[in-house]
């Protein structure tokens, strides 16, 4: 098998597997991240996003094979609990999450949409996770954490 | 950059696998011989199993039940906090393992709070009382002039701490409940918004859920279901997949096909390449779709019985009006986001189990007649999965994890089912028809009311004491463990029949249950069981009926309701989405109320729904106002969040969702094929809470899924003029209705 050399949340990672083999299992697996979650595999939900060069993308359609010297990055990448990202932050202080199966890739997905647009309406907002499933209706709560949090970015 | 490696000792400690050293007596003898306790306390009833005082300054308590990612281990950490007068930050909790909780059954049906709260509430207050009878000893102060602040007892000037005293307490006996828990003017955290404990580790990529554990030499598995319900396996290549790169086992048994390998892009190429390979002998045995399917369900064989009844049918004297309507609801799927996954070890004859399934005792019984094992031999313990919603494949992906497992040398292996085997195979809620008939009297008053229900199981859930089994890997050996006809639930909760008996106060009433118990689709429990649909049927018949009595739907609910709590919550949520009497829909936008007590015994929640349709006669919800008494408050965010979850997710089933399929296949096999609601279809909700401080509090999580589809229906027939009656309602069965 060969080896493939990432940039994975800032710091260069090798890992050896099938050139097809999808960006989602070496990260969760080799790369022992949690934030990615496997849901469909068919890049129906959402669950599996990671930014690629601050993209927001599908890990799971993603072969590992495409992202040579690329930058990925992962709810893991982006704060931590001791120094949270102000969306991670204000996904806590809406509570929005009931399972939270859904939030990694939510809180991906609205990155990407606020370091494009730092203030998106609420159509804008919902427009950009349209394609990220929630299956336990959280999606109001989600949306005022994403607007909690473009407050908080441009205070920042 | 950070990575949250959890070593697997750091993982078991959060896991459960810890070593005990308290009480687990056998549930039901002990039950059996003795007085009833409050809540979960009368089959689990010695003290050690529920709390603990730790000599590094904090607490443990044990629960049963367990998170389905409705903070249920949130607010029982703050009962305890209350109840033993302690800070809520030194409250541990552990849940639901077979090794170190009481057996509390299943956690469903809304009941945690009730039954488990109930508990820790009596639990806690004895532990108490316990722990200031040793310090008033030591202190020698009497009682009544000890305080506790924060696990600090205080008699000026003396003083000493829970975890001095501790040391002289033992919890080691039966509880007796006589220690009162505290009134609510002495509620310190319950009442209050305190942050979910599960969260920060799930915004932030820490380890959540079983999908999320690494062992040490951990294999991938993957499960090859077969094609169909009841096909069977005529042959595979074994040893081809044997060959790939990276399989470490492949085992079958009878029509079970399972393999392992090093890597999980490894383990889903070989299952795919056994899929490829394998032959299998199908019949085409499925029930027709579309309407037929209700004709069909009518016609098979059923078990009959009168759920409810309050003298004859039939109405005498004066002019009467008959009414009547059919209604019905098609299968649907729990569609966890997650798919099931479990991980399980076998080793020296013992299997242990990492599981999401909602009941580990129970299943443990299954597992260990499924593994032909004793249950001694089979420990299972709840580790978090997606919200699940009822019973989803979470027991059966338990089952095939432990039957691979068998094949691996001891080596661990994490099962994960994909998204295909979640949708085809998970059990799902059964179809339904309701019949309806209502009589008005000459004033236009109800004197009759007629409920007739056709329905398949609601609960084929794993029981620790039926003789077959449940879980699908059972069934698939080749010396199988097929599953018992599941009885349906009883009254006054029921199951098929759930909230089919009207909480409204008619004169004669006659509810029947036919119960299809063949099931030619897996059905089970998805969230409300029956309530869903009876809900439906029965708020949208009482609107049908009001109309026919030209009265204004509001007015006429409470022309017929005595009970003053469903009162408060049908004019509360009138009053706060501004319900205007007798209001007419103009052709595109209407709106409509609907009222449920959940299984007439859970919480009371009323739910106005404002719909647009628009020219491709898609119908969107554009707001949901929903009005709830749940007792006494716990944590009045938590119930806010159930209910509005509960709006959206009943909204989504109502106008989307339906499971498909032809006269052999399951045809839903990706959200492609099922979809749900996304943001751009979920409405804007607000939940307006009523406090009943003096009241139990009453379960939440199912609460509002019946009254929101009903409200939706009524919305859309004042929109329209036109009543929806088959579910769901899509655009192409709104367009037949209105056309
Ligand atoms: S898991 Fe990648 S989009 Fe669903
Ligand atoms: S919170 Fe459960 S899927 Fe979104």
């Amino acid at each position: 098998m060969p080896d493939y050399i990432l940039r994975v949340n800032g710091t260069q990672r090798t890992v050896s597997t099938d050139a097809d083999t999808p960006l989602l299992y070496v990260l969760r697996n080799d790369f022992e991240l949690n934030g990615p979650k496997y849901s469909c595999g068919m890049a129906q939900c959402g669950a599996c996003t990671v930014h690629i060069e601050g993209r927001a993308a599908r890990s799971c359609v993603t072969p590992v094979s495409s992202l040579a010297g690329k930058a990925v990055t992962t709810l893991e990448g982006i704060g931590t609990l001791d120094k949270m990202h102000p969306l991670q932050k204000a996904f806590l202080d809406e509570q929005a999450a009931q399972c939270g199966y859904c939030t990694s890739g939510m809180i991906m997905a609205a990155k990407a949409l606020l370091d494009s647009t730092p203030k998106p309406s609420d159509a804008q907002i919902r427009n950009a996770l349209a394609g990220n499933l929630c299956r336990c209706g959280s999606h109001n709560r989600i949306v005022r954490a994403v607007q909690r949090a473009a407050g908080a970015v441009k205070g920042a | 950059m950070t990575t949250h490696t959890l070593s697997r000792r750091q993982f078991l400690k959060r896991t459960g696998v810890i070593v005990s050293t308290f009480t687990l007596a056998g549930p039901t003898a002990i039950a059996q011989q003795s007085t009833p306790l409050p809540g979960g306390l009368s089959n689990n009833r010695m003290l050690d199993g529920w709390v603990r005082i730790n000599s590094n300054n904090t607490v443990t308590v044990f629960t049963g039940k367990c998170e389905i990612g409705q903070g249920i281990l949130t607010a029982l950490a703050q009962i305890a906090a209350d109840e033993l007068d302690v800070a809520y930050e030194r409250v541990e909790i552990i849940s639901a393992d077979t090794a170190r909780t009481p057996n509390e059954g299943m956690t469903a049906g809304s009941l945690s709070v009730e039954n488990s709260g109930t508990a820790l509430r009596f639990a806690c207050a004895e532990a108490r009382g316990m722990l200031l009878a040793a310090a008033s000893r030591k202190l020698n102060v009497a009682v009544e002039k000890l305080s506790v602040a924060d696990g600090a007892i205080s008699a000026t000037p003396v003083r000493m701490t829970y975890w001095e005293v501790a040391k002289d307490v033992s919890f080691k006996r039966e509880a007796t409940a006589t220690f009162k828990p505290k009134p609510v003017a002495q509620h310190k955290v319950i009442g209050k918004n305190v942050p979910r404990l599960d969260l920060p580790a799930k915004v932030t990529g820490g380890t959540a859920y079983v999908q999320d554990m690494r062992l040490p030499g951990m294999l991938f598995g993957r499960v090859v279901r077969p094609p169909s319900y009841r096909a069977t396996l005529q042959s595979v290549d074994e040893a081809a997949v044997r060959a790939m790169p990276g399989v470490v086992a492949v085992t079958r048994d009878g029509n079970f096909l399972a393999v392992a390998a090093e890597r999980e892009e490894q383990a889903i190429k070989a299952a795919q390449a056994l899929r490829a390979s394998a032959k299998w002998n199908e019949t085409p045995d499925l029930p027709p779709s579309g309407l037929a399917l209700y004709d069909h369900l009518k016609k098979m064989p059923a078990r009959d019985s009168v759920i409810n009844t309050k003298t004859p049918v039939n109405a005498s004297g004066g002019k009467i009006t008959t009414i009547e309507a059919e209604y019905t609801r098609p299968f649907q799927a729990h569609g966890a986001l997650g798919p099931s996954a479990a991980v399980a070890q076998f080793q020296d004859g013992k299997y242990q189990v990492w599981t999401h399934s909602q009941g580990v005792f129970p299943l443990r019984t299954d597992l260990a007649k499924a593994l032909k094992t004793t249950v001694a031999n089979v420990t299972c313990t709840h580790v978090e999965g997606a919200g699940c919603y009822g019973h989803n494949g979470a027991d059966d992906a338990a089952c095939d994890a432990a039957l691979l497992a068998r094949a691996t040398n001891g080596r661990p292996v994490k099962l994960q089912w994909m998204r295909d085997d979640e949708f085809v195979w998970e059990p799902y809620g059964s179809a339904m028809i309701m019949k309806m008939q209502a009589q008005l009297d000459e004033a236009k008053n109800i004197v009759s009311w007629q409920h007739e229900i056709w329905s398949h199981p609601h609960n084929t859930r794993p029981t620790s004491n039926a003789a077959g089994s449940f879980v699908l890997g059972g069934w698939h050996l080749a010396n199988p463990v097929p599953p018992v006809v599941p009885n349906n639930g009883p009254q006054p909760a029921g199951a098929a029949d759930r909230n089919a008996v009207p909480l409204y106060d008619f004169p004669r009433q006659n509810i029947l249950l036919h119960y299809v118990t063949d099931m030619p689709v897996r059905t089970s429990a998805l969230r409300t069981l029956g309530a869903y649909a009876n809900v439906f049927a029965l708020e949208s018949f009482i609107d049908e009926v009001a109309l026919a009595a030209g009265a204004d739907p509001v007015e006429f609910r409470l022309r017929h309701m005595k009970n003053p709590r469903a009162r408060a919550v049908i004019e509360l949520a009138a009053q706060k989405a501004g319900w205007k009497p007798g209001a007419k829909g103009n052709g595109t936008s209407g709106r409509g109320i609907a009222f449920a007590q959940y299984k007439n015994l859970a919480c009371y929640c009323a739910v106005v729904a404002d719909v647009t349709v628009d020219r491709t006669d898609n119908v969107r919800v554009t707001r949901a106002v929903s009005a709830v008494d749940a007792g006494l408050i716990i944590n009045p965010e938590g119930i806010i969040h159930q209910i509005e979850g509960g709006i959206i997710q009943s909204a989504s089933w109502t106008l989307k969702e339906q499971v498909k399929f032809d006269r052999q296949r399951i045809t839903t096999r990706s959200w492609a094929d099922y979809p749900i609601f996304t943001f751009n279809d979920v409405p804007a909700v607000e939940v307006h809470l009523i406090n009943m401080p003096n009241e139990r509090p009453l379960g939440t999580g199912e609460g509002s899924q019946g009254p929101a589809v009903a409200a939706i229906a009524n919305a859309i027939a004042n929109a329209t003029g036109k009543r929806p009656r088959d579910l769901p309602f899509t655009p192409d069965k709104v367009r037949a209705l209105t056309s």
